[in-house]
């Protein structure tokens, strides 16, 4: 049986503390805090320009903060500041243990290369120099996400738009990371393609034991995806919860509003 | 002789001062590709600029220089640049390898051993080897910085992956050193290993690009490969058909336009050796060795 | 006996924020406890804060004031204060919920919905496919069925699938909202047996059922909820 009251699963793996970001006099992210757990998927919700994207970047060290700090519990159980991080360590960090699913595949895909290369980099990256096994991982890889391996030689560029951002998690997923960040993966796609690339996420993050931070405006993802929710406003997050707490139970005006703008189904 | 309104080697000092900090930065980290302040210079680029511009920076008036295109002495290329530095510098030139100091090169690296006292120039059109992939500058700087290298794989993988090995054939990149990956120029992978512990120095001219790079002498120069796929040099399968080299690198000449061809010695300087010394392939004819002997050496402008 | 829930004068009040800020007190002052093999059912009319209560227990409407006590892995845990990763602990290993209506997972077979709960808890996806099967045939849904993603299913088959979601796991409380609202008598007599089954296995059950002749079949105590219906 699964334990999930372990010491491992006890400390976070992501801190955020004070997390501030200001353009000049414009506050697009003020004061953030809170902890990932490994294996909890936290959605961070609210509208265009409420400051999620920007905390995302924040959170991957993609962007520096302008207050507050970013921590991360490496592999090796020591939990250590992300700016103070050397370039080497965070991009190391950054595509073996993280993975980033952009909302548009093509920023996070080489698209002129092959699907098997588009998984496989990751591994050549960390050392592995067997074609054969890179190939086959690949090979597993794309089957894991639902892509023919007939088409593992085609580059991504032929692909369907739901082909595409599978594969971009296939690259992401294959080095094993234990923590995700998502930009609206599922953002520029058909409702039914939507629906079969959330129920993949979904099982694939149970399955593999992830912790996910997963910017949406999409209430029905976060409510699909995700146990915590964040709902930002102005730079600020306003309220924060259990994800069906939070959605069946709204506090704050924003959020009753936000909640209750949903369209029925 | 020398034109008067020229400076020795056409480039002028202070030109000449800053390429050879380059080289000697250049030097002093293998593989790694050093910027400079490339000038324009009396012929296009592509024709060899850069190596054009090291060779004016490291040449003194007792070299003996010699340069080649695609091993050949005798192209239009290779002549005129041999000619340039007769002109601008005074310096003797030759055909053979043994006895060249300096050797200029687009495309190949001759057969016969290097030695030490030797310097092989490289003409280079595009230094960096992770261009095919990654199209920003600042991004493979970085990875040169950070010595990630991944991306090369990806780029041996799709070989295979297209055409079941890696059929990348020239400018096969190489690991220098145990540190930097380089693009050995657009030579064939067939003279990569002879990169590989060379007793001669070697330095890469990029023009267009603005970058010199070095390998040092007795420098380690690994071919990047899998393990499952290792690195192959190729040749074609054939006897030169003129000194019957069973082991040097060949072109493939058209004879007819009936689909005839015959496969020749690149390098021209070995293969008319080898005829001097009596050796025959299919196609030779006699005169070739009166040919040869008296084509071997020439001193350009005494 | 150790007791299973412990409530003790919990209140909730909604603030309509879009409607003027209206306050809209739900329940106060709910007070019972539910011992290991015990099904309490709540009564009371439609809108006195049933499905409310049951909500609060699970976690899922938040708690103004007042104590929702757990037992959890031996522990009393207060829900109405813990953390949300506590709560989602305590969902994983204590409590489970039959909700009134299905949230169907697109895409996802029949079988596979049901055997979901155990095999978060670790079981073989084939152990669990198993009992799963088990559990659909006794609720009589038919193997052709097990397959297909129950959002096509009518009402009355998609409420079995999740009984059967609900009741597969071996989890020490359990939650009943309207369990046999939609069913006809073969398939209510179906879910008497498996109360019945779960109170013989010591399991603490909140239900509520409409029902009477249901209600009388498996409540072992009733709680009046209008006693906590908040004067407005």
């Amino acid at each position: 049986m699964a334990d999930f009251d372990t010491l491992e699963a006890d400390r976070p793996l992501l801190i955020a503390d004070g997390l501030s970001k200001s353009y000049g006099r414009i506050a697009a992210c003020r004061d953030v805090s809170f902890s990932l757990y490994p294996g909890e998927v936290l959605a961070i919700v609210g509208e265009s320009g409420s400051g999620k994207s920007t905390l995302l970047q924040l959170l991957s060290g993609q962007l520096a903060a302008s207050g507050g700090q970013v921590s991360y519990r490496m592999r090796d159980g020591v939990t250590r500041d992300l700016a103070a991080l050397g370039e080497a360590e965070r991009r190391l960090l950054f595509r073996t243990d993280w993975g980033f699913v952009h909302q548009d595949p093509a920023q996070g895909l080489r698209m002129a290369v092959s699907a098997g290369a588009n998984v496989g980099e990751r591994l050549m990256a960390v050392g592995w120099n067997h074609y054969g096994r890179i190939r086959e991982s690949a090979s597993d890889w794309l089957t894991r996400v639902e892509i023919d391996v007939a088409r593992i030689d085609d580059a991504p560029r032929t692909y369907s738009g739901g082909m595409r951002q599978r594969l971009q998690i296939a690259r992401n997923l294959v080095t094993g990371p234990r923590l995700v960040f998502m930009d609206e993966p599922t953002g520029g796609l058909d409702v039914s393609v939507q629906a079969r690339l959330l129920d993949l996420l979904r099982n694939l993050v149970a399955e593999l034991h992830l912790a996910v931070v997963i910017v949406t405006h999409d209430l029905a993802v976060a409510r699909l995806l995700s146990h915590r929710v964040m709902v930002m406003k102005g730079g600020r997050v306003i309220e924060t919860g259990l994800t069906d707490q939070v959605l069946d139970d709204p506090r704050e005006p924003y959020t009753q509003l936000l909640v209750s703008s949903i369209l029925p189904p | 002789m020398n034109a008067p309104a020229y400076n020795f080697a056409y480039l002028d000092e202070q030109t000449k001062r800053m390429i050879r900090r380059a080289i000697l930065k250049a030097i002093a980290i293998p593989g790694y590709q050093v910027p400079f302040a490339s000038r324009e210079m009396p012929m296009p680029y592509g024709w060899g600029t850069g190596g054009v511009q090291v060779t004016a920076a490291i040449l003194g008036p007792q070299d003996v220089l010699k340069v080649i295109d695609q091993g050949s002495d005798d192209t239009t290329n290779a002549i005129s640049i041999r000619k340039f530095f007769a002109k601008t510098a005074g310096v003797a030139t030759t055909t053979s390898t043994e006895e060249a100091t300096v050797i200029q090169t687009r495309h190949r690296i001759p057969e016969a051993s290097l030695h030490a006292n030797q310097v092989l120039v490289y003409q280079v059109p595009i230094p960096e080897p992770l261009r095919f992939l990654e199209p920003r500058e600042t991004e493979t700087r970085r990875m040169h910085a950070l010595a990630e290298y991944g991306l090369m794989h990806v780029k041996l993988y799709e070989d295979i992956a297209r055409f079941g090995h890696i059929a990348t054939a020239y400018a096969y990149p190489v690991k220098v050193n145990a540190r930097y990956v380089m693009d050995p120029s657009p030579t064939p992978k067939f003279d990569n290993p002879k990169m590989d512990n060379c007793p001669a120095l070697q330095l890469f001219g990029a023009g267009r690009e603005k970058r010199i790079y070095a390998i040092p002498p007795h420098t380690k120069v690994v071919s990047l490969d899998f393990e499952d796929h290792p690195f192959e040099p190729y040749r074609f399968n054939a006897p030169c058909a003129l000194c019957g080299a069973e082991n040097s690198y060949l072109d493939e000449i058209v004879t007819d336009d009936k689909g005839s061809r015959m496969f020749v010695c690149s390098d021209t300087d070995y293969c008319e050796g080898r005829q001097a010394a009596g050796h025959h392939g299919a196609l030779s004819a006699a005169p070739y060795k009166d040919k040869a002997q008296g084509k071997a050496r020439e001193k350009a402008n005494g | 006996m150790t007791v299973m829930i412990d409530i003790a004068d919990a209140n909730k009040t909604f603030t309509m924020h879009l409607q003027g800020g209206i306050e809209l007190p739900v329940v106060r002052g709910v007070t019972f406890q539910v011992q290991p093999g015990e099904c309490v059912v709540l009564s009371g009319p439609s809108g006195a804060g049933k499905s409310s209560i049951l909500k609060m227990i699970f976690g899922n409407y938040r708690c103004d004031s007042g104590r929702i006590g757990i037992r959890h892995r031996g522990m009393l845990i207060d829900l109405a204060t813990a953390e949300p990763r506590q709560v989602l602990n305590v969902r994983r290993a204590t409590i489970g919920y039959v909700s009134q209506f299905l949230r169907a997972v697109p895409r996802v077979a029949t079988i596979d919905v049901v055997a979901e709960p155990l095999i978060v808890n670790g079981l073989s996806r084939a152990d669990a496919q198993a009992r799963a099967g088990e559990l659909l045939h006794r609720l009589n849904i038919p193997e052709r069925l097990w397959q297909l993603p129950p959002a096509t299913f009518s009402g009355g088959e998609q409420q079995r699938v999740n009984i059967a979601r609900g009741f597969i796991s071996d989890l020490p409380i359990l939650l009943l909202d309207e369990p046999t609202a939609s069913l006809d008598a073969a398939n209510r007599a179906v879910v008497v047996e498996l109360v019945a089954e779960k109170k013989r296995q010591g399991v603490a059950m909140v239900a509520i059922v409409h029902d009477d002749e249901i209600r009388h079949l498996i409540a072992d105590r009733i709680v009046d909820v209008t006693s906590f219906a908040a004067a407005a």
